[in-house]
């Protein structure tokens, strides 16, 4: 969908290269993440695809054709361009920004009115505030105004420059979910800049390691990119905590829990004995027929009873769903005495999470 | 007699009425104004002074809209280019700087007692104040505002009209205020050239040693002054409703709804 082959930038006046000899290949559909200290060029990069800058050599190419063949106007109106100060016109509603793509290409104002309400939606931004101007909005807002913005015409490429920089960390957070659960809706091509390694890590299906002067030092997935590093500068970039931040990439999920030691309500206390016994626990989970988790007991509070059902279990105090990463998981299991967390999917008991379980998985990955 | 000189309407005149003070030794022997207005007159000559207010709108709005003509289109480039804009501004310092009765006395060889001589002298005098505004104006138009639309792909001819000049409004009408109100000021001189206007008004009572002409003329070029100010600033409001207050555009829009959605 975008190629840059070979594109190396001078600023007059500056001796050195912004960027030196780039090249890049961005598949239709995916989030690549461009990712650098300052003075990697990875905004002239961007500002390059939509021609707000020309490169000094070198080709790009957009959906297969030729940047520098495109009128610029017209080349930037097929393009969203989202940057971190947002840049709302102050002097219109929220409603007005938001289509003013629209307007530029000449649309009606029933479709314009259309869309907007759409996007709007789309965004989870409360219909009362397109009356308003952005000065009236909080920041969290603006920036979904800014994406609002972007996609007015439904452009098949996104720009993104440092979109949720300029947001504090909750706030960023929630963007960052709402636009991973957005772009698997509208699966565009997006290129996005950060300074964030964790931020590329989180939204990238593929991240670009840039170093100074517009060199590129990786090109891969974040699972890869953790995994092997391809030079000292990327391992340097990514940081301390390589294996927490693989973690943070995986999920419960894909990873096969043991069963544990585990009786229903009706069993006698013989038998929940008989399976701490063989587990070598003092303990046992508690799950009903329909398999959900009730919690657990342990010997002393099943003495004198004839069923596990009459005691009362005590909850899991570390409990993750599939859903999680491993990251998380590893938290709740780390904070727990017993060092396991129970593994439950929609309420339903999978099975028991141990530490050793998860370094296992860090190492065979 | 100081005394009286000092008490007396029109030593509080402007100061650009100055060089038309009689000397001092006259205006010692002027006889002490029994009443400051002469209700009579007043009344007998309400259509005069009717014809000469408007004259000293008429002056003024052609002033003002010649001087906005010129300088926005050299504002606009000098904004463009900026080494335009150090030569523009220094040579509209420098017409501000002329005297205005200096002016007219070098124009008048030329353009003669009319109406020309008085425009040109007063165009000249909005001009530095304008083409300041317009500039500043628009170099306060925020860079990533500008960044945005031109990455949206507008145009530079949309840029200006759309966001530029827009959000430049509030400084560019500033100086239309000032400008205006400097105007009306210099219109009452260029009764000296026979144009009319308050001016006249003023002229005729230090002619006939007749305080009410005097007093009329300055005040209503006085309240004149104020007056187009508030409507250059109620204009302002209307124009740029971003400014306002929420609670007052709110208001607005209850009464018109389809604002907040609505064209441009």
């Amino acid at each position: 969908m975008i190629t840059l082959r070979n594109v190396s930038k001078q600023f007059p006046g500056s001796g050195g290269y912004a960027v030196r000899d780039f090249s890049l290949e961005v598949a239709e559909g995916e989030t690549v993440v461009l990712v650098g200290p300052s003075g990697s060029g990875k905004t002239t990069i961007l500002r390059m695809i939509n021609r707000l800058i020309e490169p000094t050599s070198g080709t790009i190419e957009v959906d297969g054709a030729d940047v520098m063949r495109v009128e610029p106007v017209v080349l930037r109106r097929r393009i969203g361009y989202v940057i971190q100060s947002i840049g709302l016109m102050p002097h219109r509603t929220v409603a007005q920004n938001i289509g003013m793509v629209c307007e530029l290409v000449g649309w009606d104002s029933g479709r314009i009115r259309a869309r907007v309400t759409e996007l709007a939606a789309m965004l989870e931004l409360d219909p009362e505030l397109l009356g308003r101007y952005p000065s009236e909005l909080s920041g969290g807002q603006r920036q979904r105004v800014g994406v609002a913005r972007a996609l007015g015409v439904d452009p098949p490429v996104m720009l993104m420059d440092e979109p949720f920089g300029a947001v504090d960390p909750i706030v960023r957070a929630r963007l960052q979910d709402e636009l991973l659960k957005l772009q698997s809706q509208i699966r565009k091509t997006i290129v996005l800049v950060t300074h964030d390694i964790d931020e590329a890590m989180k939204l990238g299906d593929r991240i670009a390691i840039i170093n100074r002067g517009g060199v590129l030092e990786q090109y891969a997935s974040p699972e890869q990119i953790l995994r092997v590093p391809a030079s000292p500068f990327v391992a340097d970039f990514i940081g301390a905590e390589r294996g927490l931040k693989r973690l943070a990439l995986m999920v419960v999920k894909s990873v096969d829990t043991e069963p544990g030691p585990l009786v229903d309500p009706g069993a006698d206390v013989h038998a929940a004995l008989e399976v701490m016994r063989s587990h070598g626990t003092d303990w046992v989970a508690v799950v009903d027929v329909e398999g959900r988790l009730l919690g657990w007991v342990d010997r002393n509070g099943l003495s004198g009873l004839g069923t596990v059902g009459q005691a009362e279990p005590r909850p899991f105090s570390a409990v993750v769903s599939t859903a999680n990463s491993l990251r998380e998981a590893l938290d709740a299991i780390v904070i727990n005495k017993t060092h396991v967390a129970a593994v439950v999917d929609d309420g339903r008991y999978c099975g028991l999470l141990t530490l050793e379980r998860v370094a296992q998985e860090l190492a065979a990955a | 007699m100081g005394a009286t000189a000092a008490s007396s309407p029109w030593s509080g005149s402007p100061r650009s009425l100055r060089p038309l003070e009689v000397s001092p030794r006259v205006e010692a022997v002027r006889a002490p104004a029994d009443a400051l207005i002469d209700w009579s007159w007043l009344a007998s000559h309400t259509s005069t002074i009717a014809h000469l207010a408007g004259q000293h709108v008429k002056l003024t709005a052609i002033a003002v809209a010649i001087g906005l003509a010129i300088s926005f289109p050299v504002g606009v480039v000098a904004y463009r280019h900026r080494k335009v804009y150090a030569p523009v501004s220094s040579f509209a310092g420098i017409l501000y700087t002329i005297p205005s009765l200096a002016l007219f006395a070098l124009l008048v060889p030329y353009t003669g007692l009319s109406t020309v001589t008085a425009e040109i002298g007063l165009v000249s005098y909005t001009l530095l104040i304008l083409i300041r505004n317009i500039v500043a104006g628009l170099h306060g138009v925020p860079t990533d505002v500008q960044e945005a639309a031109r990455g949206m792909g507008y145009t530079d001819r949309q840029l200006l009209w759309r966001v530029e000049v827009p959000l430049a409004m509030p400084v560019i009408i500033a100086g239309i205020r000032i400008a205006t109100v400097t105007t009306i000021g210099l219109v009452t001189v260029t009764a000296l050239i026979g144009q009319g206007g308050l001016g006249a008004l003023i002229l005729q009572g230090y002619r006939q040693d007749f305080s009410t002409p005097a007093t009329v003329g300055a005040v209503l070029s006085v309240l004149l002054a104020v007056a187009a100010d508030v409507v250059l600033l109620a204009i302002q409001r209307v124009l740029t409703p971003w400014t306002k207050p929420a609670e007052v555009r709110d208001v607005v829009q209850r009464a018109n709804p389809a604002a907040a959605v609505g064209g441009a």
